[in-house]
This record gives structure tokens, C-alpha cells and sequence, in this order.
């Protein structure tokens, strides 16, 4: 077999998520009145970057075979924060973002060291986690709102278009995987997550760096939703502790990995395949509109679309030929 | 002899794991650029010795010296650090990785912090080439591959380390005789290279081709070491059997003449590549055996059996008809009769944090229970005969079916099954890890429930369980019965012989082979 075989092989579920989001992308801007222009890419991709950005957070945690339900809550606290420290010069701006990034980091950190040293299930230790950190928000911002000194010049340029083109989040998107995916992904750490995803035994008997990987997952995933929080803060310039929309977040960020072929068993898939799970996800509500369906429809038909994607996932089952590998 | 220090050394390595003593006062020296084997039946402490030696577990007691200096390993990365390389059966592969990936598991080259993936494949490729496995991708994905390209690209992983300590464990076990060829020419080429090779291996005569120095352990102690070469097969047997208890089993009755159609017959039973064309026969009042090393297809055969595989060949046949078993539920209906004894109780046998109660009645609830309600008083009555007939142990009936000590969870296992009144039973090694009172009492039981009229298959890693239990043994080697022992045939000797393959038995009762 040639090597592109190989690297098909590997990538079927991220291959696959595209094809998915060509299709329905294509569906909508064919049928959108205004057609394939600058400003209707423009709002799909800034519809679509905060679904997009707390999925990557979630891929992180279910590659090692975990998964992150405070991953939405995490969101919604640095909303809060950044509605605090989004103000001020432009040098203010920048320690404001860091301070978002790091609360990211540090309630990542918080998820890792439950999980790895309490040696609890992430189920459990994020449910926990959420809450607390949804305590915080709440604590931050008992009412919507934001800091007076609000500094919209960085929103603004984060959510406009580049070259009146290109919209700024999808390179904002584009960013995030060349500088923080790719790396990770080659990195040893990256690879350990994998391995410890899909056989944590193996692993460990490999001598592979299973701690040091499986917190670095944690702490990104964090990050990643501090990115989503700080965006959420320059569409809306405000802040609002909302537990429906964290909630809303986490769950919707699990279709999105499972649409984008990353498996919830862990080890296999990549970020890049949660992007476009999460803009197909997002298209969906896209496509209602443009044929002009009642937006009551949308959780149906969503339910649908992420019904197909995981049976072609699940066709593999018919192969099992010990029974009680179904139950492992 | 040289002066040398040798390369690797244990000293009174002890092991336990709770009661139970796995490895007692070992010793062990192994040099440099010589094959070291090591035999011994199952459960005489070989993989303990193993994993010890791996990092895996640490030891109780005793010292282990690399190069005359004492040392100890927190885990499988140290010891792979300090040079010692342990290829496990198929532990260490990570599914979804690539070839490449999983060669270069622990220690990738890196460029600015990344993987070198090209510096990777070119080594990942080298040590292909000298595993011999050259035909395999580099970028393939482990879980596509077959077995026995698997166990090449564990040799690979274990080469790309560069050890001066390999341990193969059974390494061969699922290579075909083309790819054992191979490996061994590898594994000679290291030996003269300088490395020590601690070896492994059931077969006896690749231990004859390959090994230099022999150890054989018994009971988790070290019997004797000797040169290659300088024992018969004959004397090695004689080592390896132990002597442990003899009175414990009920007397066996006089073999009665065979009268109408069995209650199981199986005809050439496949599913590959793990059973091969398994027929046997097991007749009403009989106690079948199942010998032969560990892992030789006798757990896919109760599988199979009871309805658990998809996709076997051959025929079944309950009282001479022809019955296809499609799942564990068609398996225990009543036309059919048959119970399975899982092999690990704690998951497959029992819901550990349910009752005693609800254990006992789970898979005879349609036995308990009118138009789909439970009848109490029926499960009550039924429960009670059966705490009494096995002697279960236990607080009442509503304490957790994980409160119970070991033997007593497992006469819970027997008896869920037993109040079904099964016509076949199959039990995969029901008395592993069970105190001798406890396995008196089962092998009392097996026997009482022959005599009642059920037919039994009894796999058993333990020989004096074969022999002090069973009717008739089939000794199963690759996946197919290799020889059928019944009444006084059945000894240690026959047993062992058998299930290595070897042909010590044949030759009468003291034959001297060269």
C-alpha cells in the first residue's frame, strides 16, 4: 500500500467531518439568497468559532478516553473575566487576555490533578468542577453586564475580516491549530495522550510519560475554553454567568467531537475534525433558516444528523466476533 | 567458568500477592551474549519472575544486580533505561498508533520540540529490518494488523531500545513456523552481538535449538539450573511436576459403557485461528477434562460452546441432534440445559456490589417466577437448598455478593447456575485463586453432580485437579485436541508431555530419550 493510504486510513474520521461540513456548508450558501460572499462566511464562521473553540477543548480531554463536562462552565468564567479586564490600553488589553488564558490554564490544572492524582472518573471530578467554576462566574457577575472601560479595539478586529476578506476568526481558528495543535500532536506528550487513550496499559508498560501527557491535555483544554470565553466577550463586549449556555456549550461540544470522528472510547481523531464537526454542527441551524423551516425543528434535526454520523461510527460492531468484546 | 561479574543477577527475590506466594527466595544469573530459558508449568512463577525483572511489580524481598551494582526499578521506563527490555504478549502495542509510533514509543527523536517524524520512520524501518519484519508498513495502524505481524513489531519496539537484557515472553506463541524462523535467526545474531536473552517458551524444542543455559522453577521456586543439553526431556518433565495434594479428590467410579447419544458431542468445531477442529464428546455422568498450557483455545472452546462467538464452524450436537447455540440465553434454555462457570468470577461471574440473593437468582429467574413475577417464597426455598447444599459461607442473604471470601463467591458462581439444574456444565478453571478446603469441597460437588446425571466439562490450569477430577482429559495444543487420556492414562507425566507436545509419555513409563 502507498503511504496516502495509510495517512487516509488515520484521518477517515477528520476526512469524514469534512465532507460532512462541505456538504451542508455548500446546501446553505447555494441556497442563501446573497450567495457565497465575504459577509455570509463572515457570520457563519463567527457563529460557528465558539462551538468550534470549546470542541477543540473538549477533544483534548476525550482523546484520553475522558471527557470534560465542565469544559462549558470554564467558558462562561472567562466570559465573566474578560468582561472585568478587557479594558485600558492596549499593553492592559494584553495582560487582560492573559489573565483570561491562565484562569483557563489553572481550571484545566484543577480537572487534571482530580483526575490523575484523586484517580476519580472525569465524569464525575467535571460535574463537580463545573459547578464550581460556575459558582465563580456567578460570583464575578450576579447580573450581565461589563466593565464601562471596555476596550472594544481587540473584538473588533477579532471578529471583523482581514483584507475585508477573510473572516478574522477563522484565522484566529487557523491559528490555534498551527501553533498549538500541531505541536501538541508531534509532540511526545500529544502522542502519549493518544496511546494512553487507546490502551492506557500499553502505555504505562511502553514507559510512555502518561501523567505529564494527561495533565498537559487538561490544561489545554482549559485554554481552549478561555480562547471560546474571550471570543464570547468580544461579540458580545459583556458578560453573563448563564448556566443554560455553558450547559448548552458542553453538551453541544461533545456532538461536535463525536461529528468530527473523534472517538468517545479516546485515542483516535483530532481537533481539526472537531472544527468542522462543530461548524456542521452549527450549519444545521444555518440550513433551517435559508429553507425556511421553523427554528422549533433545530434540536430535531441536529439529533438526526448526530444519530447518522455515530451509526456510521458504530458499523464496525457487526465485525465483533467475541460477544464479550461488546461489553469491553 | 570467567571471572567476570555477570550481567544480570537476582538474589532471593520473594513475591507475594496477599496469601498467595508467587516467586519464593529466587535466584537467577544471566550473562552477557547467552540464551537463558526459563520453564516451568503454569503458575510456577515464570511470569512473576518476569515482571519483577521488567519493573512491573517489585519484589518482596531479595536484590537484583546489573553489571555487579544493586538496583531497582520503579517501572517499566526505568528499567528500560538501565538496558532491560521485556517483550510481553501483545501488552505493550498501542491499537491506534502507527507502526512507527509504536516502535518508537518511549524516546522519539525530536526536532525543536516535536517528533522527527522522518528520523523516527528511518529508525522505526531499521529495527523492521532487523525483526525481520520487513514486509510491514511503518505507517500502517497496530490494531490492522494480524497477530503475528504484531509480535514481529514487538520485537522491533523492544530492538529500537537498544537492551543488553531482552526477555521474550512466549514471544513466539502466535508467529507461524516462517516467522519463528526468522526471529530466530534475529535472536542469534543478538546473542553473538553481546546481549542476554532471557527466554520463555513452552515449546521444547525451540527452547533445544536456541537456549544455552536452562532454569526450571516449580511452585514459584527455582528447581535447578543446568547447561543446555545436558538433561533429557524425560528428566526436565520429572522437575517441572510438582507434588502437592492427592487426597483431597472423591473416588472416580468404574468407567460405565458408552449407551445412547451423548449429551454433548461437538464436530469439528473452527474459529480462527484459535480453535482448530475441536470434536469431543461429553456423556451423561462424565467429568471431561480440559488440559494443556494456558491459552491454547480451551477458554474459546467453552466460549464457543456456550453461544458467546460469532462466526464458528462446525457442528453441536445436545442428545444427537444438531443445535446451532446462538447466545448464552439459547444456551441455558431448558432443552439444552448448559451453564457456563466463567473464568474470572468477579466480572463475569458475579455483580459484586449486588446480594447474595439477587446473584443466586439471576440467571434462574424464569424458573422463579410466574407470568414474569418473582415468586418469593419459591426463590426463598430455592436460595436456602443451595446456601446448604455448597456450605456458602455467608452473613444472610442480602449482604453484598462482594463481602464473601473467595471460595464462597465462587459457590455462588456454581450454585446461580446449579438452580437451574443444568444437564452440561462447563467451568473455566473454577478453583484459580481458592483455598484447598473450598476446592475439596467443589471437586466433592462435581462429582456429585456427574452422578446425578449431568455431563461436565472442567478446564484446569491445576494438572492434580485433572487428574484427581476427571474421567477423561483432552490436552488441547494450538487450538485442537492432541491427545485424549482416559482412566489410568491420565498422570502428570501424560499431562505435561502432552500439552508441550512432546512425546514422552508414548515411549512407556521410564523411557530414556536422548
Amino acid at each position: 500500500m502507498k503511504d496516502w493510504r495509510f495517512w487516509f486510513n488515520e484521518q477517515r474520521g477528520t476526512l469524514l467531518a469534512l465532507a460532512i461540513f462541505i456538504v451542508m456548508f455548500g446546501f446553505y450558501v447555494l441556497n442563501h439568497p446573497a450567495g457565497f460572499t465575504a459577509n455570509v462566511v463572515q457570520t457563519a464562521a463567527n457563529k460557528g468559532v465558539l462551538l468550534a473553540l470549546v470542541a477543540m477543548a473538549q477533544t483534548f480531554v476525550v482523546l484520553t478516553a475522558g471527557i470534560d463536562l465542565s469544559v462549558g462552565m470554564v467558558f462562561i468564567l472567562c466570559n465573566c473575566l474578560a468582561s472585568y479586564v478587557i479594558v485600558g490600553s492596549p499593553l492592559m488589553v494584553a495582560g487582560g487576555v492573559l489573565a483570561v488564558v491562565l484562569t483557563g490554564a489553572v481550571c484545566g490544572a484543577v480537572n487534571a490533578a482530580i483526575v490523575i492524582l484523586g484517580r476519580l472518573q472525569p465524569i464525575v471530578a467535571t460535574i463537580a468542577s463545573g459547578a464550581v467554576f460556575f459558582g465563580v462566574a456567578l460570583w464575578l457577575r450576579p447580573f450581565p453586564g461589563s466593565d464601562p472601560t471596555f476596550s472594544s479595539d481587540l473584538a473588533d478586529a477579532l471578529t471583523g475580516k482581514v483584507f475585508g476578506v477573510i473572516p478574522a476568526s477563522l484565522i484566529f481558528l487557523a491559528a490555534t491549530v498551527v501553533l498549538i495543535w500541531i505541536p501538541f500532536r508531534r509532540s511526545v506528550s500529544g502522542r502519549t495522550v493518544y496511546a494512553a487513550g487507546s490502551s492506557e496499559v500499553a502505555a504505562f508498560m511502553s514507559g510512555m510519560p502518561i501523567r505529564r501527557a494527561k495533565f498537559l491535555a487538561y490544561v489545554l483544554s482549559g485554554v481552549f475554553a478561555s480562547f471560546a470565553g474571550l471570543y464570547l466577550t468580544f461579540f458580545t463586549y459583556s458578560g453573563e454567568a448563564s448556566a443554560a449556555n455553558g450547559n448548552t456549550y458542553t453538551l453541544y461540544s461533545i456532538a461536535a467531537v463525536v461529528l468530527g470522528g473523534v472517538s468517545l472510547f479516546g485515542g483516535r481523531g483530532s481537533a481539526i475534525g472537531a472544527i468542522f464537526g462543530a461548524l456542521a454542527f452549527r450549519a444545521i441551524g444555518d440550513l433551517l433558516f435559508v429553507f425556511e423551516i421553523d427554528p422549533l425543528w433545530q434540536p430535531l434535526f441536529q439529533g438526526i444528523v448526530l444519530l447518522l454520523a455515530v451509526s456510521v461510527g458504530a458499523a464496525r460492531l457487526f465485525q465483533v466476533r467475541n460477544r464479550l468484546d461488546l461489553f469491553g | 567458568m570467567t571471572e567476570t561479574t555477570p550481567l544480570f543477577r537476582l538474589e532471593g527475590i520473594s513475591k507475594r500477592y496477599g496469601g498467595v506466594r508467587a516467586l519464593e527466595n529466587a535466584d537467577l544469573t544471566v550473562e552477557a551474549g547467552r540464551v537463558h530459558a526459563i520453564l516451568g508449568e503454569n503458575g510456577a512463577g515464570k511470569s512473576t519472575l518476569i515482571k519483577v525483572i521488567a519493573g512491573v511489580v517489585q519484589p518482596d524481598e531479595g536484590r537484583m544486580l546489573l553489571d555487579g551494582r544493586e538496583i531497582s526499578f520503579r517501572d517499566p521506563a526505568a528499567a528500560n533505561a538501565a538496558g532491560i527490555v521485556c517483550i510481553f504478549q501483545e501488552l505493550s502495542l498501542i491499537p491506534d498508533l502507527s507502526v512507527a509510533d509504536n516502535i518508537i514509543a518511549s524516546d522519539p527523536p525530536t526536532r525543536f520540540g516535536m517528533i522527527d517524524r522522518r528520523a523516527q520512520r528511518r529508525l522505526a524501518e531499521d529495527a523492521l529490518a532487523r525483526a525481520g519484519g520487513v514486509d510491514i508498513h511503518p505507517a500502517a495502524l497496530v490494531k490492522d494488523l494480524p497477530l503475528s505481524r504484531r509480535q514481529i513489531i514487538e520485537i522491533a519496539k523492544a530492538l529500537a531500545r537498544k537492551p543488553r537484557l531482552l526477555i521474550l515472553d512466549e514471544a513466539t506463541s502466535a508467529l507461524t513456523a516462517a516467522d519463528v524462523k526468522t526471529v530466530f535467526e534475529v535472536l542469534k545474531r543478538l546473542r553473538s552481538e553481546g546481549i542476554a536473552l532471557l527466554y520463555i517458551s513452552h515449546r521444547m524444542h525451540e527452547i533445544a535449538e536456541l537456549a544455552d543455559d536452562c532454569t526450571v522453577f516449580r511452585n514459584g521456586r527455582k528447581i535447578a539450573t543446568y547447561r543446555a543439553g545436558t538433561k533429557s526431556d524425560n528428566e526436565v518433565v520429572e522437575m517441572m511436576i510438582g507434588r502437592e495434594y492427592h487426597h483431597v479428590f472423591p473416588s472416580k467410579p468404574e468407567p460405565k459403557p458408552a449407551t445412547g447419544a451423548p449429551v454433548l458431542e461437538v464436530r469439528n468445531l473452527g474459529w480462527a485461528p484459535r480453535l482448530n477442529g475441536v470434536s469431543l464428546t461429553a456423556r451423561a455422568g462424565e467429568v471431561v477434562g480440559l488440559g494443556g498450557l494456558d491459552g491454547q483455545g480451551q477458554r474459546e472452546l467453552l466460549l464457543a460452546l456456550f453461544g458467546v462467538l460469532r462466526g464458528i464452524s462446525g457442528e453441536v450436537l445436545i442428545d444427537g441432534k444438531p443445535r446451532r447455540i446462538s447466545s448464552p440465553r439459547a444456551a441455558k434454555d431448558d432443552d439444552i440445559g448448559m451453564a457456563l462457570i466463567p473464568e474470572d468470577r468477579k466480572t463475569e461471574g458475579l455483580m459484586l456490589p449486588m446480594s447474595v440473593r439477587d446473584n443466586l437468582s439471576f440467571a434462574a429467574m424464569s424458573h422463579l417466577s410466574k407470568g414474569g413475577i418473582i415468586d418469593p417464597g419459591a426463590e426463598r426455598r430455592a436460595i436456602d437448598e443451595m446456601i446448604q447444599l455448597l456450605a456458602i459461607k455467608t452473613d444472610g442473604t442480602a449482604v453484598p455478593a462482594g463481602s464473601l471470601s473467595g471460595g464462597n463467591q465462587q459457590k455462588v458462581v456454581i450454585a446461580k447456575w446449579l438452580m437451574r439444574e443444568p444437564r452440561i456444565i462447563l467451568l473455566n478453571d473454577p478453583t484459580r485463586g481458592i483455598d484447598v478446603g473450598t476446592k475439596q469441597e467443589i471437586y466433592a460437588l462435581l462429582r456429585r453432580l456427574a452422578d446425578a446425571g449431568a455431563a461436565i466439562v472442567l478446564y484446569s490450569t491445576d494438572y492434580d485437579e485433572l487428574i484427581g477430577c476427571c474421567d477423561k482429559v483432552l490436552v488441547m495444543y494450538d487450538g485442537a485436541i492432541k491427545r485424549t487420556l482416559t482412566g489410568a492414562e491420565i498422570t502428570e507425566r501424560a499431562l505435561i508431555a502432552s500439552a508441550l507436545n512432546i512425546d514422552v509419555a508414548e515411549a512407556g513409563p521410564a523411557p530414556a530419550l536422548a
